[in-house]
């Protein structure tokens, strides 16, 4: 009975025209001006289907269900493997690459430039000339890593005989893999392949990988989660800055491997390779979010997002309740801070699987914890709590586990809902690296950028097709 | 091109401020390139192979390298530059200041702001507004939908998807409400009592709570439906749950219903409903007979004016009496020979109409761009003929422009042009105050009030304007100034629509008597 809302106190919320405010403010009624503008990018239709899932029961439901699985998983590194064996469902010719699918032709630089690399790691052709014929020839299939439990930052290269991180969800047992991480400068993951590369590459095989397998084995497997949470502590967001986790990282490793039967000049080179990069732990943030994510993926009805990737050309993301299918647009540039010498003029499209680490609820979403990250775009620590607080408004929930001591411990928004991203207009915000748009340059930069709203509202348009028109 | 160098020694900071510092130093004038790093080996390295640094250099990891590359003239004083900016104390030493939180994008997120939100007041391009009604409707908002161009399917939608919730949409295309006392959208400022009235049109309920407001009583509940609410396929849903809610509401003694004549079925609920609330209903259904309209409880009104007074005078205990509403003209001296038409000029559509209704009865066929009979609809609107009504809030007019009631320039050129005509012996007028009205509309139609009876006078003819505000003594614009300031330049003033109309009408039908003598 609408006889209730007259015994109660009117409280107003006005979308559209903002002079119908003065009116009710004069006579002592409550009001809020909605900051009103056409929502999905001004499509009626979007607009409509997504009228049709806020607050909806099946799908807020099924949301429930999504974080939960979310929130409660819990990432463990178990081990180090090799990703032909590890992967589910790696080809023997097969390599996979950061983002959604895309065809050879239409890979950017820098990722040409890696499956070169990796080609020629492989041993498949023996020089640079027959790795790109190889590849452009259809001899060798390219996957993403996001299609074998896997992800890779910029580029994302895994190829067959490349070692990985394994990281197991002991609360659901999913695993999740991560390739290396090689370190600053040039590197595979953006697009170098010359020789001081591979050589890296094969040593990270045959010494580095081994060594941390024991590690790992003595360690009994790392909890991941509570290492996240405590760099979140000391300033890092586990996205773009990494330094105080891969030092909390070290420090557990040091004694596990001085306790195996690695030779004591391997543990010299091992403990050297990770002290001189301070991303060395970025690939296990990531392996350990997409472990949380694939937890969360699959539940009927759920608007959740349980990827963002980049190719260097398109932006994909995937959604809990939409299955294995990519919704992508343009992959955007990103505004930050370029190395001496480059320019935005130089930059590659957005690049790699790490934006798994913003979909966790980490990264640019943990901005708070990690004041120094903001900088980038000349901000100061208080637009990195800005930043935060934006990404409440277009997540599920929050994670217990991720507190952040700038917003008084409150949990890190986390679980981006399609409908909320549609319906405000708040685009997911992400710290990356920016990679040379030509290949084996490396890194240029480094900076903040935002997820294209056209992925989220062709989710929510599918989304809404799932559950059929259906009140 | 030329370059330079700066080391300041033992000065530390971190690689992202670094290259924040950079990009800034890029920007001061005559410079091309530009570089701040701390003086390790590889960033020196670095610098050389982008060929910034040229020579060696004497520094350390804990000194900060400056290098520019630009105008040789200019790197001096960019350098003194970077250095001083450098050294100004960190800018960001304002974060303690309360975090700015972004505005509400969204009715959720404004939920979120305004916990106990109770209603939506949607005004959005048409096309929008279905879909931001359901999605207060899903989040448990009743809905006041200004938009109009909203699909009968989607109202019918929103309207049965409201009501399995026990929620109400007022509109779309709902002008005004009065919920609680405040006034939403176009409404006026109107003291508080007894009377609740449910309403399908916007002027209809601004006559209606005004001329109640006038004769001393009050308004519980003014609840807006929108116009095709009583439409048979619509069947009337909004004027239901209004009329159950005011029935079952302890603050409401007495209720008015205002619609255009329902379709039969429509009307038999409503009507059926109405006699059971247990409360007296006065009932205007525009046009319609009363006679099909009376039922136990039921008071039919044939006018706006009718409604107003029978619902004040059962508020007051008393029974309503037929009131005469007869005029005499008060002192219009008679006309030229040949002055013998009416010409309404209307901002507001259901004035419009229910002048067309009560002159026809008095002076025969009566055109206008929103006839009673189809036969009477105007070929050309821009041009009346003979006795003529226009509603100038039709979409016709208003394409491209604002609404009469809140721009008067189109009422003000027409005013002109029916003055010009030496056929007219009467001009009729609506002067609509209130919320989202505008702010002083005498001022505007005073100037051309006073040139239109120039411009007869002219002629040698003498023109009769006639007209009546409806506002209230509480409204931004004040009754009493509007009133005076109209009546100055001549204007007959009536209290209400129907008192106007039927002046204007014997202002004619004299000045036809005049005329056959």
């Amino acid at each position: 009975m609408i006889q209730a809302l007259f015994q109660e106190k009117l409280q107003v919320l006005n979308i559209g025209l903002s002079s119908f405010v003065d009116s009710i403010t004069r006579t002592g009624g409550s009001v809020l001006q909605i900051e009103w503008a056409p929502p999905a990018e001004g499509q009626p239709e979007v607009g409509r289907a997504l009228a049709r899932l806020v607050n909806l029961l099946s799908v807020e439901t099924a949301n429930q269900t999504a974080f939960d699985a979310y929130q409660s998983a819990q990432p463990v590194l178990s081990g180090v493997g090799i990703a032909g064996k590890a992967l589910p469902n790696m080809g023997e010719r097969m390599i996979l690459h950061g983002g959604p699918p895309i065809h050879w032709k239409d890979m950017c630089g820098p990722m040409k430039g890696a499956i070169i690399g990796a080609i020629l790691y492989e041993g498949w052709a023996e020089n640079l000339a027959k790795a790109e014929a190889m590849a452009s020839g259809g001899d060798v299939a390219f996957e993403p890593c996001h299609h074998h439990n896997a992800v890779g930052p910029m580029a994302g290269i895994i190829s067959p005989s490349m070692p990985v991180w394994m990281v197991t969800n002991t609360t659901d047992g999913n695993q999740a893999f991560c390739n290396f991480n090689e370190g600053l400068g040039k590197a595979l993951r953006f697009g170098a392949n010359g020789p001081d590369v591979i050589t890296r590459l094969k040593w990270m095989g045959q010494i580095l990988a081994p060594a941390l397998r024991a590690g790992v084995e003595v360690l009994g497997g790392v909890d991941l989660k509570p290492m996240m949470a405590q760099a979140l502590h000391m300033g890092d967001e586990v996205h773009n800055r990494n330094a105080a986790a891969s030092a909390l990282f070290l420090k557990r490793l040091i004694s596990a491997l001085l306790k195996t039967r690695t030779p004591s000049a391997d543990v010299a080179a091992v403990v050297d390779f990770i002290a001189g990069n301070d991303h060395f732990f970025l690939n296990l943030s990531m392996a350990a979010c997409k472990a949380m994510l694939d937890a969360a993926h699959g539940i009927p009805g759920s608007s959740m997002v349980t990827a963002m990737a980049r190719n260097g050309v398109e932006f994909g993301i995937r959604v809990s309740g939409t299955g294995n299918t990519w919704f992508t647009a343009p992959a955007p540039i990103v505004h930050g801070l370029f190395f001496p010498g480059y320019t935005t003029a130089d930059a590659a499209p957005d690049l790699g699987d790490s934006a798994i680490t913003e979909t966790a609820g980490v990264g640019g979403f943990a901005m708070a914890a990690s004041p120094a990250i903001v900088k980038f775009v000349g901000g100061t620590p208080q637009d990195a709590i800005d930043n935060t607080l934006a990404m409440t408004h277009i997540t599920v929930g929050r994670n217990n586990a991720f507190t952040l001591p700038a917003l008084n411990f409150a949990g890190s928004p986390a679980g981006i809902d399609i409908r909320k991203v549609v319906d405000t207009g708040i685009q997911p915000i992400i710290n990356t690296g920016i990679a040379h748009r030509e290949a084996g340059i490396g890194q240029i930069g480094a900076g903040i950028t935002r997820a294209p709203l056209a992925c989220f509202t062709q989710a929510v348009s599918a989304l809404a097709h799932s559950i059929g028109d259906s009140q | 091109m030329a370059r330079a160098t700066k080391i300041i020694r033992n000065f530390y900071r971190d690689s992202v401020s670094l290259m924040q510092l950079s990009s800034t130093f890029g920007k001061l004038p005559g410079v091309e390139q530009a570089s701040a790093v701390m003086a390790s080996a590889n960033n020196i390295s670095l610098l050389q192979e982008a060929g910034l640094l040229t020579e060696p250099v004497e520094a350390s990891a804990n000194d900060l390298l400056i290098a520019l590359q630009g105008e040789a003239d200019a790197l001096e004083s960019a350098l003194a530059e970077a250095e001083s900016s450098l050294k100004q104390p960190s800018a960001s030493s304002t974060a303690n200041e309360q975090s700015r939180g972004i505005s509400p994008r969204s009715i959720e997120m404004g939920l979120a702001n305004l916990v106990g939100a109770n209603l939506a007041l949607i005004s959005t391009p048409g096309e929008y507004a279905a879909a931001e009604a359901f999605k207060a409707l899903r989040l448990g908002l009743n809905v006041m939908l200004f938009s109009d161009n909203v699909d009968l399917k989607d109202e019918i939608a929103l309207k049965r998807f409201a009501q399995e919730r026990d929620l109400i949409v007022m509109g779309p295309d709902c002008g005004t409400a009065i919920i609680n006392g405040i006034p939403l959208a176009f409404a006026n400022i109107v003291r508080r009592g007894t009377i609740g009235v449910v309403g399908a049109s916007g002027t209809g309920l601004q006559q209606v709570t005004c001329l109640i407001d006038r004769w001393g009583g009050g308004i519980s509940q003014a609840i807006g439906t929108g116009g095709h609410d009583l439409h048979r396929d619509v069947g009337g849903i909004s004027m239901l749950q209004g009329l159950k809610a005011l029935a079952a509401d302890p603050c409401t003694s007495v209720i008015v219903l205002i619609s255009k004549p329902p379709s039969p079925e429509v009307a038999g609920k409503v009507l059926e409903t109405a006699s059971s609330a247990g409360k007296a209903v006065v009932v205007n259904f525009l046009g319609a007979d009363p006679d099909r309209v009376r039922r136990e409880n039921i008071y039919p009104a044939v006018t706006l004016e009718d409604a107003s007074a029978a619902a004040v005078a059962l508020a007051d205990g008393r029974t309503p009496e037929a009131r005469t509403t007869r005029v005499t003209s008060p002192s219009i001296t008679p006309l030229v020979s040949g002055q013998q038409y009416v010409r309404g000029l209307y901002s507001g559509g259901t004035f419009c109409y229910e002048a067309s209704l009560l002159l026809k009865k008095e002076l025969g066929q009566i055109n206008s761009n929103t006839p009673v009979e189809p036969g009477d609809r105007l070929s050309d609107v821009w041009t009346s003929r003979k006795h003529t009504v226009i509603d100038l809030g039709d979409d016709l007019f208003t394409r491209g422009r604002p609404h009469p009631m809140i721009d008067h320039r189109l009422r003000n050129e027409r005013l002109i042009k029916e003055a010009s005509d030496p056929e007219v012996a009467v001009i009729l007028l609506d002067v609509v105050l209130g919320y989202g009205s505008h702010p002083d509309p005498a001022a505007e139609l005073v100037p051309a009030i006073q040139n239109a009876r120039d411009l007869a006078a002219k002629a040698g003819r003498r023109l009769a304007v006639v007209g009546f505000v409806c506002g209230t003594a509480a409204d931004p614009q004040n009754l009493s100034k509007q009133e005076t300031a109209l009546r100055d330049v001549g204007v007959i003033l009536a209290e209400s629509n129907a008192q106007a109309v039927r002046m204007a009408a014997s202002v004619a039908l004299e000045a036809g008597v005049g005329g056959r003598s």
